[in-house]
């Protein structure tokens, strides 16, 4: 997309450049301002009151002390809810808020307390008295096992066959068969989710912390018989979200509703206990796996067998076989999952939901498998490489898995390995390392995006999707400036705001791939309706040139062979006398992610990222304590939009995957049925101290068919195969295998310690 | 969060005074655990006296040796004091161990000692807690019970105390200088912090409106060579799963003398005083150490989730001393 000018070196593309954050300036002044942080004139306080009974009923909820509480406006409870309907976005069970006076979960909403100030709802909100009707919940998942069921409706697959797997192991000449088990835990973004939403009649305005406006938008416009014109959903910047504001639940439409009912704009923010309540986690699985393989290391057969919780009105499926489903070669495959309800709050994404969990119990299976055979465990990898999708059958657009493992393998300094567990003790420090497969699915939304040229030759770029603190504005800048041939400082990005061309919910990593190639496309739309001006102009220097014949560069556009014949943007808009000229796009699978129409379709390929984790890890003989302390991880994500933006987006899923390996557990109170440990002092996610430098190796791909930009999503990847490449490792170091997450101390020294 | 007074108090007379008018009324210092606790509905004071204004921000050499703590110094001050970092590094290094330095350049020496356990249960209104809520049951005991107490635990509470300041003050042999309605005393910090028992909503043996105004740490040469060991889930920012203060001199290979203190193991800063006198005499190694690690964890009884602390516990006074012995 660089333009060259004759005799001169060409000006590197910024796609690909690692250009600092265009909101960073932003962000470390306070300027940049996220949804609670709209401070709208009459302002007042909306505070939940949560069940602390998993399973019952109300049986009395006596609100008028909190009534007369000073500045208390008005009490919602089931007795004052209007009737809702059910919203159509799944999984919705927990988005219908105080529907009946029947408790599902602890933390479930009974009653919102809205008041002129913080401080007086809070207290009004401790005057509401709910007596309840107590039952014993159930919230044990491998107590209810065999109530197990295959869901409805998931994103992916419940199950999936291919082959014998019986025949499979018939023939093998070893086998591992094994059960692990990841806990339930919770996003824990540093912005909580929080809602501000005010009425002006019939339209709705509101500021929601999001990763989707557009299906708030929807949700609200269901829950309170809107049309799309008179709901708008903003939320310009989000401190993070991994899935858990992926959904709309039950406090943004409460909050609407407030608002509707005192007539003023209403603000709620979840507490930090409320994030553990009422917005989701990612749920408890166990996962038995059979491997098995002939002595030489080739599956022959691969049985995956997975329970997750789920609660009582959804239908969440943690798909943990996805990967298991197609990551290897193997003729016999059976995947299954099964749902068990709890009375547990909803279950919902969480950074790589499914490909996390279940690459963990699966690239652990394989670690075991390789020890078992005496092999390499990358050799053991490679004896399985999957050239193709085997679960579909279809090739995949790209795969440099090869190329990942070689060459994460050299830059960690694999070849030196002793292979053999606990060969390595320095003082009381075990040392081990381990590696493991990283993989996660390309996908691809539709999305709408409109490029706007104004009259002094900047450019607004105009997108529905969200900047989760990932660096969508940043990477939409550098493509925008790109495609059309002007400085980044002349781009100016605006996202977030329902109001604007419709993008999906950033999930599933596929923002950058899919706004970006929506803004792309109406960049490049732009370009050309712009040089049609120019070459249209008969007293333009560029009349009649054809426009393959032009560069666009610093807001210039030129004949590539003639430089000097040339004419601004501002000076081809205003020779037409444009204030602004625009073009709206819309990239979709099937039409434009193959680009020209003789590509292949939506759904011929398989469009996965894959990468090779290696860590090294010391744990303490005695005391058990595991330190990570170096890591190298290589990846191929097709074509790299912005060098630093993605490295940082890949360390901190390996950040993240040390804290799912070592730190994160949601405890359950099982008699009470509520989560224990509450909040960040108690919820461990790693601190600096745990995370050592974490070396990215970027391994060049070049994929055409995954998204017109050529990239792969990354914001999920770096988990997956962070958590078994530190079990791994933690093997390596003592021989210990730990097949349940998290591998704490007392989990490291069982059977020497208790 | 309720409706409250609050009072800012200019001397320690009168802050004393003010405190012992409001039964329901508590010192404020640093706030890092008391904001906390009412942001939760736990802690649900009429009043608050905010103390942290009071000339005790000082550290004091005492005439016979040691120093005088004032009770507002904070906990980075302190650990960073170089009279403290030469003589007593324990001290340094279990105040480093703990919190954030955020959180450090915040917390107070007397409140550091007063913080409340960080028991999950306890900090939820929505369960039961003997320490919260007397009477109304401890859902630890059959419930999550990971972090919790090893040693002096009872049927009515099974808390840790969570202080690591408190664990290497309790190995010096501190001790606290308190100003009460009826006059200032002087109580060993050994005496600070009780036991559960039957009324673990008890905590400390200060009267009401007695507020502690200084914590003398006396002259101990053996203390020279000290070290703080904390083991906990993550490298920082974390409390302890169980935590040593240890003091050892050695003589001839030798035990002449060591000083032992456990932390996240009991409800108060544990002084296994019987492992100590065991251990004065013996050969300083490893094999003396683990037999001493034993007595000192005699009785401990564990629950289903923290039965591992017992054996580590026992793992990490050894560790604690061998270090000591091969620094």
């Amino acid at each position: 997309m660089a333009t060259r000018d004759e005799g001169k070196a060409p000006a590197p593309p910024l796609v690909g450049q690692p250009m600092s954050r265009v909101d960073g300036t932003l962000k470390v002044t306070g300027a940049a301002r996220y949804a609670a942080e709209f401070e709208l004139p009459g302002l007042v306080h909306a505070v939940l009151v949560e069940s602390p009974i998993a399973r019952g009923t109300v049986k009395s909820l006596d609100t008028r002390a909190a009534e007369k509480a000073p500045g208390v406006l008005a009490v919602i409870t089931q007795k004052t809810m209007p009737t809702m309907p059910t919203p159509t976005v799944p999984p919705a069970g927990d988005s219908t808020p105080l529907l009946d006076w029947t408790i599902r979960h602890s933390g479930q909403i009974v009653a919102v307390v809205v008041a002129g100030t913080l401080e007086q709802a809070q207290h009004a909100a401790e005057l509401v008295k709910a007596a309840y009707d107590e039952e014993k919940p159930e919230v044990e998942l491998e107590a209810k096992l065999e109530t197990g069921f295959v869901p409805n409706t998931s994103f992916r697959p419940g199950e999936s066959k291919r082959g014998n797997v019986e025949q499979g192991v018939a023939g093998a000449a070893t086998k591992i068969d094994e059960v692990y088990r990841t806990p339930p835990e919770h996003h824990n973004p540093m912005e909580p989710h929080a809602t501000v939403a005010a009425w002006e009649g019939e339209r709705l305005t509101v500021y929601d912390a999001t990763q989707g406006v557009t299906n708030t938008a929807q949700n609200l416009c269901e829950l309170f018989g809107l049309s799309h014109d008179d709901v708008r959903v903003i939320d310009p910047f989000v401190g993070g979200g991994f899935g858990g504001k992926g959904q709309s639940w039950p406090h943004t439409p409460l909050t609407a509703l407030a608002a509707k009912l005192v007539k003023r704009p209403v603000k709620c923010v979840l507490t930090r206990r409320q994030m553990f309540m009422t917005v989701g986690h990612r749920p408890q699985t166990r996962q038995a796996n059979l491997l098995a393989a002939r002595r030489d290391g080739r599956l022959l057969a691969l049985r995956h067998a997975a329970h997750n919780h789920t609660s009582r009105r959804d239908e969440f499926m943690e798909p943990t076989g996805a990967s298991p489903a197609l990551l290897y070669a193997c003729d016999n495959v059976a995947i299954s999952h099964r749902l068990v309800r709890l009375d547990v709050s909803s279950p919902t994404y969480m950074r790589a939901p499914g490909e996390s969990s279940g690459n963990f119990s699966l690239e652990t299976a394989m670690d075991e498998l390789a020890v078992a055979l005496v092999m390499d465990p990358i050799e053991l990898r490679l004896e399985n490489y999957a050239e193709k999708d085997e679960s579909t059958g279809r090739p995949f657009s790209s795969k440099s898995l090869k190329e990942c493992y070689a060459k994460g393998a050299e830059a960690f300094g694999w070849a030196k390995r002793d292979p053999r567990p606990g060969a390595r003790r320095e003082g009381r420090w075990l040392w081990g390392t381990g590696m493991a497969t990283a993989a996660y699915p390309s996908l691809f939304r539709p999305a709408a995006a409109r490029a706007v040229m104004l009259a002094d030759g900047s450019v607004r770029v105009l997108c529905g999707t969200q900047d989760l603190g990932t660096g969508t504005y940043t990477i939409l800048t550098q493509v925008a400036a790109d495609t059309l041939g002007v400085a980044p400082s002349k781009v100016r990005v605006e996202l977030a705001d329902t109001r604007l061309p419709a993008a999906p919910t950033s999930g599933g990593s596929c923002s950058a791939t899919s706004a970006g190639s929506a803004v792309l496309l109406a960049c490049r739309a732009l370009r050309s309706r712009v040089l049609q001006y120019a070459t249209g102009d008969e007293d333009s220097p560029l009349f009649n040139v054809r426009a393959a014949e032009l560069a666009t560069k610093d807001g210039v556009v030129s004949v590539a062979r003639e430089p000097s014949r040339r004419a601004s943007y501002e000076d081809i808009l205003g020779r037409w006398g444009k204030r602004s000229v625009e073009q709206e796009a819309f990239a979709e699978p099937g039409r434009e992610r193959g680009q020209p129409s003789s590509a292949p379709q939506a759904g011929e390929h398989s469009m996965y990222g894959f990468g090779a984790q290696f860590c090294e890890v010391k744990v303490d003989a005695d005391l058990g304590t595991v330190r990570v302390t170096r890591w190298t991880g290589a990846f191929a994500l097709g074509k790299v939009l912005n060098a630093k933006t993605l490295t940082s987006q890949l360390q901190g899923g390996i950040v993240w995957g040390i804290g799912m390996a070592l730190h994160e557990k949601s405890l359950m109170d099982v008699r009470q049925g509520r989560f224990v440990n509450t909040n960040l002092a108690e919820y461990h996610v790693p601190v600096n101290a745990d995370v050592p430098p974490i070396e990215i190796v970027l391994v060049a791909e070049k994929d055409e068919l995954v998204s017109p930009l050529g990239a792969k999503g990354a914001g999920e990847i770096g988990i997956t195969g962070a958590v078994a490449a530190i079990g791994n490792a933690i093997f390596h170091a003592t021989g210990k295998r730990v097949r349940e997450l998290p591998f704490t101390l007392d989990t490291v020294l069982d059977g020497q310690v208790a | 969060m309720r409706p409250l007074t609050y009072e800012r108090a200019t001397t320690v007379d009168g802050a004393v005074r003010s405190q012992a008018q409001g039964p329901d009324a508590r010192f404020l210092a640093g706030g890092t655990n008391l904001v906390d606790l009412m942001k939760y509905g736990v802690e649900t004071p009429g009043k608050l006296v905010d103390v942290s204004r009071l000339p005790l921000s000082t550290i004091e050499p005492l005439p016979a040796g040691g120093l005088r703590v004032g009770a507002l110094v904070k906990n980075a001050d302190l650990a960073e004091d170089p009279r403290v970092v030469r003589a007593y590094p324990v001290l340094s290094q279990a105040l480093l161990s703990g919190a954030s330095p955020q959180l450090r350049n915040l917390a107070t020496t007397g409140g550091n000692l007063l913080q409340r356990t960080r028991c999950w249960y306890f900090y939820d209104t929505a369960f039961a807690c003997n320490k919260r809520a007397p009477g109304s049951g401890c859902p630890a005991i059959l419930g999550q019970n990971r972090i919790h107490a090893v040693l002096g635990q009872s049927e009515a509470c099974i808390a840790v105390h969570p202080s690591d300041l408190a664990v290497a003050l309790a190995m010096l042999d501190a001790q606290v200088q308190l100003q009460g309605p009826e006059g200032p005393r002087t109580i060993p910090i050994g005496e600070l912090h009780r036991l559960p028992g039957d009324t673990p909503h008890l905590e400390t043996t200060l009267k009401h409106g007695e507020l502690i105004t200084a914590v003398d740490v006396p002259a101990l040469p053996l203390a020279a060579r000290s070290r703080y060991v904390k083991v906990r889930d993550r490298a920082s920012f974390a409390f302890a799963l169980t935590s040593v203060a240890v003091a050892l001199s050695v003589s001839g290979g030798v035990v002449e003398d060591v000083r032992l203190a456990l932390g996240g193991v009991a409800p108060k800063p544990w002084r296994p005083l019987e492992a100590e006198r065991a251990l004065r005499g013996r050969p300083a190694n490893a094999h003396s150490f683990r037999e001493a690690a034993e007595l000192a964890l005699q009785g401990a009884k564990g629950f289903p989730h923290n039965r591992f602390k017992i054996e580590l516990a026992k793992r990490s006074i050894v560790r604690g001393l061998v270090e000591l012995l091969e620094a």
